[in-house]
């Protein structure tokens, strides 16, 4: 499992990278082995508000969907749309293909460290 | 506690992803992914374990009487040697299970079932014996295997004398010698491809599984799971039960007419069917065109009427298409088609098309 220790992490798998008060978010390595083939994303669109909890995305591999859940509260500053696209990217490089970008974040989810996400992930096995 | 088929050691150690399945554990993938493993049936070779499957043995003078009388199809006219698929009916007409048999003998017929219905198919099987005849659950006696893409027969004829294969599709041959395991041989599948199915004794399944595995190597084979399996059987058009069906809706309802065999002798839920004379509903395929895909339980619109719901669907990695199977009001919707499909939320737009999605090629 590949978990890059420059980013937080959730235990519902998604990934934050903050850079300037945006948060960009995306799914884990954990994630995507556990989905399988990702063949289809629904994008949320740019300009929509998000709360923590709510699903910014859903990711569908060949057999299941799964809904990306938002670990923050804000605005929707950026979509990937070239996921929409290439989905496979969300497995073949899951710390690069980012999903959405959020400005205005009001709040956060109690988000994991590199290490604290590792052992939450272990313990789930 | 789910049970584990002989090969579950084997399935780990190649890294097959576990999942419960109809009472059992069993890979739903492994590491290459399904996409691959379905590309490699339709392209190569692919090797399934579906020893889950239940195997039900009736014997005795009056064993063709019985299975006439329990299933829809016609049984009499079979020779020995040959595989035919039927449903299995309740008194309603709804669907039991759906299987294929196997005729051993004159008075010996093997009922290939369902995991998930094997109990129920046993009792049903039991209470509606006559006659001199006996009814044997050997499901944990036979380990079986699907070998099934276009360089099948060349897999297994590296292991056993060609001669001994079964040539045409839907027959068998027992005691084929494939390097020392004594396998009952097949030409069935559900992939939609030339194959295979291989039973063998749970005792030789792991050994058959490798010798398979080495010969298929060179050709390309594939470790399939349970995530191919429903793929390629959803390209292929292949009903499967507990989704396109199950003991409320009739093979009639779902486009099986095939099978049911009316002008034979009485069976287990001829009348009914009878009584309910033309089929209100049918079983349709959908490409979806917007972006998206459509899985099972969606609601189908037409006009902002709903006629019925999707009971199956994928992207199908080989079409590159999200496709779908849905039961809806009959002549309604006819190929060509345009209908809506709601998915969570968000409404689909899906064109009628006709089943199978996907037929191989043959010469």
């Amino acid at each position: 499992m590949n978990t890059p220790k420059n980013l937080k992490y959730t235990k519902t798998h998604e990934w934050l990278l903050e850079e300037d008060g945006v948060y960009v978010i995306g799914i884990t390595d954990h994630a995507q082995s556990e989905l399988g083939d990702i063949v289809f994303i629904n994008l949320p669109l740019a300009d929509s508000d998000i709360s923590t909890g709510e699903a910014l995305a859903d990711v569908e591999s060949v057999k299941a969907v799964s809904d990306v859940i938002s670990p923050v509260t804000g605005v929707v500053s950026a979509v990937n749309e070239e996921l929409a696209d290439s989905p496979e990217k969300l497995n073949e490089q899951p710390y690069e293909a980012w999903i959405a970008k959020v400005r205005d974040v009001t709040e956060t989810e109690d988000l994991l460290t590199a290490e604290e996400y590792e052992a939450f992930v272990q313990s789930e096995a | 506690m789910e049970k584990k088929t002989p090969l579950y050691d084997f399935h780990l150690a190649h890294g097959g992803k576990m999942v419960p399945f109809a009472g059992y554990l069993l890979p739903v993938q492994f590491p290459d992914g399904v996409i691959r493993e379905h590309m490699a049936v339709r392209t190569a070779c692919g090797l399934f374990d579906v020893s889950h499957m239940g195997e039900v043995l009736f014997s005795g003078p009056d064993a063709l009487n019985n299975v006439e009388h329990l299933l829809t199809n016609r049984i009499e006219d079979m020779e020995i040697g040959r595989v035919r698929y039927s449903p299995l009916c309740n008194e309603r007409g709804g669907m039991v299970d759906d299987l294929v048999v196997y005729r051993l003998a004159q008075d010996q017929f093997w009922l290939v079932v369902n995991a998930a219905n094997r109990d129920k198919d046993v009792a049903w099987f039991e209470r509606h014996r006559f006659g001199d005849a006996t009814v044997a659950d050997q499901s944990d006696q036979y380990a079986q295997l699907a070998l099934q893409g276009p360089k099948a027969k060349d897999v297994l004829a590296s292991l056993t004398d060609p001669d001994a294969l079964p040539v045409k599709n839907y027959t068998f041959v027992e005691n084929v010698d494939v390097q020392g395991i004594r396998c009952l041989v097949s030409r069935t599948g559900y992939t939609g491809e030339m194959g295979y199915e291989l039973y063998c004794a749970p005792g030789d399944a792991v050994a058959l599984a490798e010798k398979l595995l080495k010969a298929g190597g060179p050709y390309g084979l594939m470790l399939c799971g349970l995530g191919a399996r429903d793929t390629l059987r959803l390209e292929a058009g292949m009903p499967l039960y507990g989704h396109e069906m199950d003991e409320n809706i009739t093979p009639l309802e779902i486009n099986l007419d095939f099978f049911v065999k009316m002008d034979k002798g009485d069976f287990i839920g001829r009348q009914a069917l009878e009584d309910a004379g033309a089929p209100k509903r049918t079983r349709i395929g959908l490409e979806v065109i917007d972006r998206g895909i459509v899985r099972e339980g969606c609601p189908v619109f037409v006009d902002d009427r709903q006629v019925g719901e999707t009971t199956s669907g994928t992207l199908g990695p080989y079409l590159q298409k999200a496709i779908a199977m849905a039961r809806v009001e009959r002549d309604v919707l006819n190929e060509g088609n345009e209908c809506l499909v709601d998915v969570r939320g968000r409404r689909l737009r899906a064109r009628v098309v006709l089943l199978p999605f996907y037929k191989r090629q043959t010469k």
